[in-house]
């Protein structure tokens, strides 16, 4: 019993992470219906803004985690929306096709420029191919848990979750009662008629390209001080290729469904490979494909999805 | 027109010693075959470093007497930039114009497979250094090494856990998709069951480079409430595994391989990986007077202290010369069958060869310690 709700809360915790990821995804799927598959790499900005921010913010405001997520949201958010105008904007009325190859072209740029080891004065300016250790933020500790169940609760858990659901609370506002927010539902639901109403297209994507990529420098920044360090600029690869599934699975374009898949998608991940370790993965995948099967367009995807 | 001048003074100079010796002494070439440049330079400059320092000290004690002649050795190092296909024409160039008696090299397993085919059909002995794929001695007889493979580490594992720690029951995690720590698992689960102890959990993931979260294996791990933790991977997933195994509060000892041995291991795991041990070829802390006195003799000579790839490729080279002196042959059967029953007590032990010709020696079992390697013991097979 102990076990199992354990393995619950490990697959809560990475799910959290998940869930700030698949955000972005859904999100320019839902406004543009292109599959940016650059956002894990902006994810893997986030985590490495951290690790260069965090030092610097924690001289100046003395906290560091709040100062030096919101820094880092904002630059994410600053990326993705140049990503959006240098590369996505030209090929907009072009076929799907050209925007597709140009994320994924974005993402290999985005991968291997950071991956370069670029010293000027002294100054390391891109993140090069080595390990690094993430400042800590906080200090990790376990909180106690009454009962002999053995449960092992740490602070930073309680922080992925806390944040995770508070920026989730956040975005349901800004998208069901701002202004902007109603004008993104619309132009989901319907490009042309939207624009005819008066609506600026270029302002709404613009926002999906900036609010998207800001939730995933944030999840970057809890993956950083979740596990303390920073493989490589490769790092975004999977949990970005598990984030998308997650979309997927929770019916793309929803953004309610991308936080169910990526919640379902942790969980069951870490059932997967408490069960059986070698398959780990592939189980979990598994049980991806058979939801997918039985629900095609997702779990909260419906006929006429109410995207965003 | 001067360059020319003194390249022809040289050469009358060198003729010239070789016909004032031709009478006392005699000198055979012996090759090496090192990555100099490209990623591995460093590799290759210890172990060049070491193999020239065993034949500086061979020659000044006088060589080997073959037919009657004192013969010393003339060492020419090659490099094989990391590329199985230059070592390959480092080897051939060695065999076929230098005439070499033996080859000591390489480095990575990759390119002592491509030269150890090349030895073995000249007949010319090869010993790599620090090569422990298990493939390479089985190119052939002519062909040895000096480090143990992997395999055995997680015996010597094995038997620390259980006969020094006295822990009864133990659990593994390791990189199923990767040779190297799967075979130090392996062994390590055999040989510690072997002992009598118990393997309660035998768990993998796939791939350190894109692994993070260890949080449901180690879950399934506590939960089998195991005395001692062994971790056979790289230093960034060894580092991990432990912060998280600490945060979920397993606070068991910890062990690993080689692939610890790295600075980054500390600087990841923090406190983490505090008290945790591994093993080793070598340390520079063993207390062991022939180790000191290597490491003493070593620093002088190049200005910093040897690593593992110097004073295996210095044992290397003395393994090598010794059966020569011993055999008193230059021909290559000669030296192999010498090499086959050595005795050679190098800085890494006393050497013996198995029947594939991967020597049976001890390991050194290293613990972190605020934050520094430090020597713990020595174990033999």
């Amino acid at each position: 019993m102990g076990q199992f709700l354990q393995q619950l809360i490990n697959g809560i915790q990475i799910g959290s992470i998940y869930a700030l990821i698949a955000l972005g995804y859904t999100m320019v799927y839902g406004i543009v219906r292109l599959i940016n598959f650059a956002h894990a790499d902006i994810f893997m900005f986030g985590a490495y803004m951290g690790f260069f921010l965090a030092p610097k913010m924690a001289m100046i405001f003395g906290g560091a985690f709040v100062p030096t997520i919101i820094a880092a949201m904002l630059i994410t958010g600053l990326l993705g929306f140049i990503m959006e105008k240098l590369a996505y904007r030209p090929l907009r009325y072009k076929s799907r096709l050209s925007a597709l190859i140009t994320a994924l072209g974005v993402s290999i740029f985005l991968e291997n420029f950071c991956a370069m080891d670029f010293v000027l004065f002294g100054v390391h300016f891109v993140f090069g191919p080595t390990y690094r250790k993430f400042p800590d933020l906080i200090v990790a500790k376990n909180i106690p848990i009454p009962g002999n169940l053995g449960l092992n609760i740490s602070n930073v858990l309680l922080l992925d979750v806390g944040v995770s659901v508070i920026l989730m609370v956040l975005l349901f506002w800004f998208v069901n009662k701002t202004l902007i927010g109603k004008q993104m539902r619309a132009v989901a639901f319907d490009k042309p008629t939207a624009s005819l109403m008066g609506i600026n297209i270029d302002v709404v994507i613009s926002t999906a390209f900036i609010v998207g990529p800001a939730l995933a420098g944030a999840g970057g920044i809890l993956y950083g001080t979740t596990y303390g360090m920073l493989a490589s600029p490769f790092l975004g690869i999977w949990p970005g290729l598990k984030a998308f599934i997650a979309a997927v699975l929770g019916g793309i374009g929803n953004i309610p469904g991308a936080v169910l898949g990526a919640y379902i998608m942790g969980i069951s991940e870490a059932f997967a490979t408490s069960v059986n370790s070698n398959l780990g993965y592939g189980i979990a995948f598994a049980i991806l494909i058979g939801i997918l099967l039985i629900r095609p367009s997702g779990l909260l995807g419906k006929f006429m999805p109410e995207k965003v | 027109m001067r360059r020319l001048f003194a390249i022809i003074l040289v050469c009358a100079l060198i003729a010239g010693i070789g016909v004032g010796c031709k009478a006392k002494t005699g000198v055979v070439n012996l090759g090496g075959i090192f990555p100099m440049t490209g990623a591995s330079a460093t590799f290759g400059t210890s172990s060049k470093q070491g193999v020239a320092m065993a034949v500086e000290e061979f020659n000044t004690a006088g060589g080997a007497t073959v037919g009657g002649v004192a013969t010393t050795i003339n060492y020419i190092n090659e490099d094989d930039a990391g590329d199985p296909a230059v070592g390959a024409s480092a080897a051939h160039k060695l065999i076929d114009q230098d005439k070499v008696i033996g080859i000591i090299g390489a480095v990575m397993s990759k390119v002592t497979l491509a030269v150890a085919p090349i030895a073995q059909d000249a007949g010319v002995p090869e010993i790599s250094p620090t090569s422990t794929n298990e493939a390479v001695t089985l190119v052939g007889d002519y062909i040895f090494r000096a480090c143990f493979i992997d395999p055995f580490q997680g015996k010597v594992m094995a038997n620390y856990a259980y006969n020094t720690l006295k822990v009864k029951t133990a659990a593994v995690l390791y990189d199923n998709g990767n040779d190297y720590p799967k075979g130090l698992a392996e062994a390590f689960k055999a040989s510690f069951e072997s002992l009598g102890g118990k393997i309660v959990a035998y768990e993998a993931f796939t791939d350190e480079a894109t692994t993070i979260d260890y949080k449901a294996q180690l879950t399934t791990i506590k939960a089998a409430k195991p005395e001692f933790l062994y971790l056979p991977n790289y230093y960034g997933g060894a580092a991990l595994q432990l912060k998280q195994a600490r945060e979920m509060g397993l606070n068991v000892p910890a062990g690993g391989g080689d692939g610890w041995d790295s600075p980054e291991l500390v600087t990841i795991g923090g406190a983490a990986v505090e008290g945790g041990v591994f093993s080793n070829h070598f340390s520079k802390d063993d207390k062991s007077p022939k180790v000191q006195d290597f490491v003493a003799k070593y620093t002088t000579k190049y200005g910093a202290a040897p690593d593992a790839l110097a004073a295996l490729a210095y044992d290397a080279a003395g393994l090598f010369l010794d059966a020569f002196k011993t055999c008193g042959s230059i021909k290559g059967s000669d030296i192999r069958d010498a090499m086959k029953n050595t005795t050679f007590s190098g800085i890494g032990g006393a050497y013996k060869f198995d029947a594939n010709r991967n020597p049976i020696k001890a390991a050194v079992i290293l613990q972190i310690k605020n934050g520094q390697q430090t020597f713990l013991m020595t174990v033999n097979p």
